[in-house]
């Protein structure tokens, strides 16, 4: 109950796959929050009715609540070595999101640096089929 | 190198170390959720919560100087303490993959970072 077992190789691959997807969806909400958190900062005003009212800052805390409880259901059943740099993957969302939504100029280092990342998750996340 | 950066520099890099004791933290927490939802207010979560905030608050001060080409890479440094703790408290092995996956993820936030400014 507590642990993943590793004397069944069907069940292991199989609790390894779901907690590479929680971390997959941890990493958009994660990027959403992001984003969020940049639009609700943009029209900041320091009074607590502002705060209150400012819909994008605070949607961005709660989706931050959900990407932690995502990461802590995702880490019971990996590994943390392997899932922790899969967080990566935010830096992809985001620069993906302000392209679209926040109308950034996109260049080629921010290209190929994600382009790098997604590699390097993918390389990651197929370890472990010995 | 300007001492506002180093002072950034050194921020951020602090919130690189707490956040991975976080992780380590939210990890030992984990294991000890069960089918009642009121195990997930075990002190090991509470206290990697309580970390995570804490990197965060060290991360924002840090960034908030600017200069992302450099400070970015510095964050990532953080899925390398992680693979080291990773080993050292719960016995995950490093592989090729994962040495691999983390070296090709570290050069790509690299140039996200140099991107970014």
């Amino acid at each position: 109950m507590e642990a993943i077992s590793t004397e069944n190789p069907k069940e292991a691959a199989a609790a390894r796959r779901q907690a590479i997807i929680l971390v997959f969806f941890c990493t958009i909400s994660g990027a959403a929050a992001q984003i969020l958190g940049k639009i609700g900062m943009s029209h900041f005003s320091p009074q607590p009715l502002a705060i209150l009212t400012n819909v994008p800052l605070l949607s961005g805390y709660a989706l931050y609540g959900l990407n932690t409880l995502l990461m802590v259901l995702a880490l019971r059943k990996g590994e943390l070595s392997m899932l922790y740099p899969i967080i990566a993957l935010t830096y992809v969302w985001v620069t993906l999101l302000s392209y679209t939504l926040l109308h950034e100029p996109p260049n080629l280092f921010k290209n190929c640096g994600i382009s790098l990342i997604v590699i390097g998750v993918a390389v990651l996340g197929s370890g472990g089929k010995k | 190198m300007t001492p506002q950066l180093l002072h950034s520099m050194l921020l951020v890099l602090a919130a690189s170390v707490i956040g991975s004791f976080g992780a380590v933290f939210l990890k030992f927490g984990s294991a000890r959720i069960t089918r009642n939802p009121l195990s997930f207010l075990n002190p090991q979560l509470a206290f990697g919560v309580a970390l995570y905030l804490g990197s965060s608050v060290f991360y924002f001060l840090g960034i908030k100087g600017g200069q992302l080409s450099i400070l970015y890479p510095l964050v990532s440094l953080g899925y390398i303490w992680t693979l080291l703790w990773a080993r050292l408290f719960f016995q995950e092995s490093f592989t090729k993959q994962k040495c691999a996956g983390l070296a090709l993820i570290l050069a790509g936030v690299v140039l996200v970072g140099m991107g970014a400014s």
